[in-house]
């Protein structure tokens, strides 16, 4: 299947255009609403809320034996919420620090989830099949009817950020001013905490429980690379999400039988690896070119200021000097050479015989306004 | 002198388990006040103002603003918490922080517009910040993030307010701008509740003072309560063995009061409160 192929399809192929409809829908909700996660610092409440789901999804299966997404997000929903009371029970009433309580709840609701997933499949019962999907995702099996409940439930958790955006980024930033202003930061936390339930929720059919939350978290990341306001954060975020879930399924669409999660997942780590390196101000790649070129100049100046010193002691200050003797002094033997040519360039050194450099009257004059800086 | 009580506590009481970290703490302050609040590390300082301000469970007590309860009074009530309780590397700018501090006049839902920014620029302005205000917030100085977290304070218009450690981690000039701020609040018969840390410029800066530790040691005019009696009852009989040796070590208090970093806040010699008195009240 060629690119043009595919990108007709996107568009006009019914499944192709289903799948990637549903996996843009859960990239921008899950960006948008794993910002505010992630400035909270509560990224890794997002990966024990999607394994916590688990054994959600497959008990309102057991209970009900309907396979509508509605009901299977509806029990991913409960027991998600139930696993992060749990950890705030635990929090609170042991001596046991969030982060381990995080990783107890996590550990134990996914560990009982699969056990459920594995006694459903000694049934012979032909329903339970497609439930393992949502272990690592398949985008592919994704209907109309999952796409406009996805929709409907992201749509309104979008909405209400947008409603509560003032008070949101209150809480976010400072929730005790916030409180002494009296909005009733509680509340707001566990709305908020609800939202994120939600885009985790609906993603879980497409890319499953285990990497889930690398939907909340990586999509954020990468979008803070760029921005230093909370709205576009916010949007880019959405963007990227929507990117990698778009991108990711048409991938796997290509290979028979690739789990859509990882791709999706491998497409936003790409994202966000770029992001880290290139982004404008923040880039890594930037500040170490920046590093670079300070390095150099330094280095260079270096160089003039010793070959003006060796200089000084015959009575000519232009007197040519060999370039292993000014490696010998120590400005760092590496780069002397290309320092010297630096320096040529902007006319301040010349070349002499042998590998000898020496001052130009212009450069003696430089060294002299460099070395009286210093003093 | 205004002889309204703009702040009353009786009776307030936090604890956390089984240990009290205020104790039946009362507090009478009359309005155009500038109170600070003393103290050793662990005092329950920073604990007094939330409390009063309900950021946290109290088991007992009452607070009034102006005679009526707090919960009633919020509008009048202005809060400047501690510059290291929030992430500077937030997303944000400058103007966008200092706007926070009209949300609670503007309620649920409705969004910042013209009026707000106009108001946030002249809070800027007259922290001298108003360059500023287009700046992401990780790029500010320790003074400028206070002074930022000042103007956010200034725009809520409040009639009291309460600032926890606002010097801290600013440089000499800063401090002094800083101050020159708290007593134009004063002129204009507002009460400033200030956290305070340096017990020497006490006397030249506040007008009243309130000695904690755990319980209220003493408050009321620095001129009647800042002496060394009440210093010593409050620092743990520290401040006197430093007065006798005028040099920093210092014994062991009986009230918890632990880290040798206390000595360094105490002067060899605590003000007198006769030799200096503080400035005349208006």
């Amino acid at each position: 299947m060629d690119f043009f192929q595919l990108f007709h399809d996107l568009f006009f192929d019914y499944t192709l255009r289903t799948v990637a409809l549903g996996a843009a829908t859960l990239g921008i909700v899950s960006g948008a609403l794993g910002s505010f996660a992630m400035l909270r610092r509560q990224s890794l409440l997002g990966d024990a809320m999607s394994h916590a789901a688990l054994p959600g999804v497959v008990l309102a299966f057991m209970l009900t034996g309907l396979k509508t997404p509605l009901v299977l997000m509806l029990g991913a929903t409960v027991a998600g919420i139930t696993g992060i009371l749990l950890m705030v029970a635990i929090n609170r009433y042991t001596r046991i620090k969030e982060d381990s309580a995080l990783g107890i709840v996590l550990s134990v609701f996914f560990g009982f989830g699969l056990l459920l997933l594995t006694f459903l499949q000694r049934n012979p019962d032909a329903r339970q099949a497609g439930l393992n999907k949502f272990l690592f995702g398949q985008a592919a099996t994704l209907l109309t009817q999952d796409v406009v409940t996805m929709a409907i439930f992201g749509g309104v958790a979008l909405l209400l950020m947008l409603l509560f955006w003032k008070e949101f980024k209150l809480l976010s930033f400072d929730r005790d001013f916030g409180a002494s202003l009296g909005f009733p930061m509680q509340w707001l936390e566990i709305l908020i905490t609800t939202l994120l339930v939600i885009a985790i929720v609906i993603g879980l059919q497409a890319v499953g429980v285990v990497l889930m939350s690398a939907m909340v978290v990586a999509p954020a990341a990468a979008a803070r690379q760029w921005t230093n306001r909370l709205g576009w954060m916010v949007a880019i975020a959405a963007g990227f999400g929507a990117l990698a879930g778009v991108s990711g399924t048409l991938i796997s669409s290509l290979g028979s039988g690739l789990s859509t999660g990882p791709v999706i997942v491998l497409c936003i780590s790409t994202i966000v690896v770029i992001s880290l390196l290139f982004a404008t101000n923040r880039g890594l790649f930037w500040r170490w070119l920046y590093q670079q070129r300070n390095r150099r100049k330094l280095h260079a100046k270096q160089v003039l200021s010793n070959l003006y010193l060796m200089a000084s002691q015959h009575a000519e200050p232009t007197h040519p000097h060999a370039i292993t003797a000014l490696k010998v002094m120590g400005a760092g033997e590496r780069g002397v050479r290309y320092s010297l040519q630096v320096l040529a360039e902007e006319g301040l050194v010349r070349p002499a015989q042998g590998d000898q450099w020496a001052l130009t009257p212009a450069g003696v004059d430089a060294a002299r306004a460099l070395l009286h800086n210093e003093a | 002198m205004n002889e309204q009580l703009s702040i009353e506590v009786t009776d307030l009481t936090v604890a956390y388990g089984e240990k009290p970290v205020l104790w039946d703490v009362d507090l009478s302050v009359p309005a155009g006040t500038l109170m600070a609040i003393v103290g050793p590390n662990g005092a329950g300082k920073t604990t007094l103002i939330k409390a009063i301000l309900n950021l946290i469970p109290t088991a007992a007590g009452q607070v009034l603003i102006y005679g009526q309860p707090y919960t009633e009074q919020r509008h009048r009530v202005g809060y400047v918490p501690q510059r290291g309780s929030v992430d500077w590397d937030f997303p944000t700018s400058v103007l966008d922080v200092v706007m926070m501090g009209r949300y609670g006049a503007l309620g649920w839902f409705k969004r910042p517009g013209t009026k707000e920014r106009q108001m946030a620029l002249e809070a800027l302005a007259k922290v001298g910040m108003q360059d500023y205000a287009p700046r992401q917030i990780s790029q500010l100085s320790g003074g400028q993030q206070q002074r930022t977290f000042l103007a956010r304070a200034l725009v809520q218009d409040a009639q009291v307010y309460f600032m926890d450690e606002p010097f801290q981690g600013v440089d000499a000039t800063t401090e002094r701008a800083i101050v020159e701020l708290l007593k134009e609040l004063r002129a204009a018969g507002k009460t400033v509740v200030v956290v305070h840390h340096d017990l020497q410029t006490v006397p030249e800066y506040f007008d009243w003072v309130t000695l904690l530790n755990v319980r209220r040691i003493a408050s009321g005019p620095v001129s009647a309560v800042f002496t060394d009696e009440n210093l010593r009852l409050t620092y743990g009989g520290r401040v006197a063995f430093l007065e006798r040796n005028g040099n920093g070590v210092g014994e062991q208090g009986d009230r918890g009061v632990g880290e040798s970093a206390v000595a360094s806040h105490i002067s060899p010699t605590p003000p007198r409160p006769h030799a200096s008195t503080p400035q005349p009240r208006r």
